[in-house]
């Protein structure tokens, strides 16, 4: 089914009883070229481009739940490609470059806006630090400008300029940045897979590999034995246990993080606005929602909810900043579970079993790389090589010494 | 989340900071002069970065920051956060012959006075 302008309207004159699902929901079979286990944002993206630009074809996703009931529905939703270390910029940069097309691309509305991302900095040391990584993004070939207080105050008026502790002494914006409507891209990429097809099975968990002579040969699953010699994970938050099953430890830890959304309110806030001293970040979903979040909670997690506390400090964080939010009312609370790898950047890597991949390690920030990842990890699946942007993103990295520490935190996955 | 401090009752878990698996207390011993460098290199390696990451019971490590601050061992179902335990982390490192115990000599340290 192709979407348009037109179809919309032609529906609306006959009772919209013409449209059809999404995507197909066929039966496993009994064997495939290559099986993706995890249906979010990266595994539906790597199973696409795996179909549309590598020419694979015996393709499946398995999900153990529904489609976009991870972290890929969970997230708030940021794109950018504002990154300082030579490992990560140019990955990011890509997947800009994909979300500016994808639309078009997977024929599917996912709402991309670049509607632009704001880092506050309130010293002069962090505003060096700021001219940096913005020199750095430019000389990457992306966008990036360093605003005063003034140009700040332009944009963003009824931000606390004059906080006792983080006065607004300016910004990095990154004009390029912005949102993207988070479930629909997994429903795109679905879509988009589906039509080219690539197989899509929800309920269906992985409970373990068969792996013989050190050799892929298919999965256990809910629904029965699948055959494959090649198997990509990316299961995000469930990586540790996931690979577990393949006799793997992962340099990962599994987190939780809480994001928040407020009542629907007129259009306020003009992008992402990002208080990094004050663990809080916000925007306005099109719906009129404030959508903002903070830090992880700071303790390994698989329950998919955090604590009070963090609610408290992300609340906090929003009143030091923008004092009127104090007006509007919470209306939901939720949380999803990162994979915090021990430098804070992703894995995407051939594992020590012939046949079997791995992607994960995305911490809180896999969202705006789902373009990307998808591309490279199908990249990789194919080619067996890795894919140019993402040779840093390397599993053996931790033992060799090669990490991509962008925050600079060392081997702490509860502070990346 | 209450923490059961072994020696001030239950505590918020607020007060403390979380550092990670308690693990981490069975830190790799070198002894020198080293003879296999790559061996050493990786013990370190797996005893820094490789996870268990269970779904379910966690024995890990939080230290009383705003409190006493003792480092505990605390039990905990990573799925429900639910605690089930705490203990001293010294009398964990001790029973396993790590640590100063009160019988292990002052360590030397001919600079101070
Ligand atoms: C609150 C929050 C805010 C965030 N904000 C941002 C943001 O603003 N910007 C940004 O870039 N990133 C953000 N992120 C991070 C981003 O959402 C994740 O890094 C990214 O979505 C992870 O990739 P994914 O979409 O493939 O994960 P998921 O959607 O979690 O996909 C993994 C899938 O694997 C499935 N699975 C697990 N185990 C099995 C199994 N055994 N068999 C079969 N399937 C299995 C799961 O059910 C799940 O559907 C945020 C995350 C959260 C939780």
């Amino acid at each position: 089914m192709t979407y348009s302008g037109f179809r919309v309207f032609w529906e609306g004159l006959r009772g919209n009883k013409g449209w059809r699902p999404v995507w197909r929901d066929p039966d496993p079979k009994a064997a495939y070229d290559i099986i993706i286990v995890g249906g979010g944002g990266h595994g539906l993206a790597t199973a696409y481009y795996l179909a549309r630009v590598y020419g694979q074809a015996r393709i499946a996703v398995l999900e153990k739940n529904w489609l976009g009931g991870g972290n890929v529905g969970r997230n708030t939703t940021i794109i950018r490609s504002n990154y300082l270390l030579e490992g990560n910029q140019p990955f990011y940069s890509f997947s800009m470059k994909l979300w500016a097309g994808l639309e078009q691309e997977l024929n599917y509305n996912a709402m991309v806006s670049q509607r632009g991302v704001l880092n506050l900095c309130h010293t002069d040391a962090q505003r060096d630090a700021y001219r940096r990584r913005g020199n750095a993004v430019r000389m990457s070939g992306d966008d990036a400008e360093l605003l005063d207080a003034a140009q700040v105050r332009q944009m963003a008026p009824f931000l606390n300029f004059d906080n006792a502790r983080f006065p607004i002494k300016g910004g990095l914006l990154q004009r390029s940045g912005g949102t993207a409507r988070h479930d629909a891209v997994a429903w795109g990429y679905a879509h988009g897979a589906d039509k080219l097809g690539v197989d899509i099975i929800q309920n269906c968990e992985v409970k373990g590999f068969r792996i013989e002579k050190g050799m892929m040969r298919g999965v256990e699953t809910s629904r029965g034995y699948i055959a494959a010699s090649k198997v990509g994970v990316a299961v995000a938050g469930s990586s540790g246990l996931v690979m577990a099953m393949a006799g793997m430890k992962l340099p990962v830890e599994s987190h939780v993080l809480q994001a928040f959304v407020s009542e629907g309110l007129k259009p306020t806030i003009p992008g992402v606005i990002t208080f990094g001293a004050g663990h809080f970040y916000v925007s306005q979903s099109d719906k009129g929602g404030l959508v903002f979040g903070g830090d992880i909670d700071g303790y390994n997690s698989y329950a998919q909810r955090g604590n009070l506390p963090v609610i408290e400090d992300v609340c906090e964080g929003g009143m030091a900043l923008m004092p009127m939010i104090g007006r509007a009312r919470l209306l939901r609370a939720w949380g999803g579970i990162m994979d915090m790898s021990q430098d804070g950047t992703p894995i995407i890597d051939r594992t020590p079993v012939d046949g079997l991949f791995f992607n994960g390690g995305w911490c809180y920030g896999g969202f705006k790389a789902t373009p990307a990842s998808g591309y490279c990890f199908a990249h990789l699946i194919a080619t067996g090589e890795p894919h140019p942007t993402a040779r840093f993103f390397r599993l053996d990295r931790f033992r060799s010494g090669h990490v991509v520490d962008e925050k600079g935190m060392g081997a702490q996955p509860n502070l990346h | 989340m209450l923490i059961p401090h072994p020696l001030l009752g239950p505590r918020d878990a607020q007060e403390f900071v979380y550092l990670g698996p308690a693990a981490l207390i069975d830190r790799p011993q070198i002894t020198f002069p080293l003879t296999d460098a790559s061996a050493a290199l990786d013990a370190f390696h797996v005893y820094l970065h490789e996870r268990e990451n269970p779904a379910g019971l966690h024995r890990e490590l939080w230290f009383h920051e705003q409190g006493d601050r003792s480092w505990l061992v605390v039990t905990r179902d990573t799925r429900t956060h639910d605690i089930v335990g705490a203990e001293l982390a010294t009398d964990i490192a001790r029973a396993v012959g790590r640590g100063r115990g009160p019988e292990a000599p002052p360590p030397a340290n001919k600079d101070t006075a």
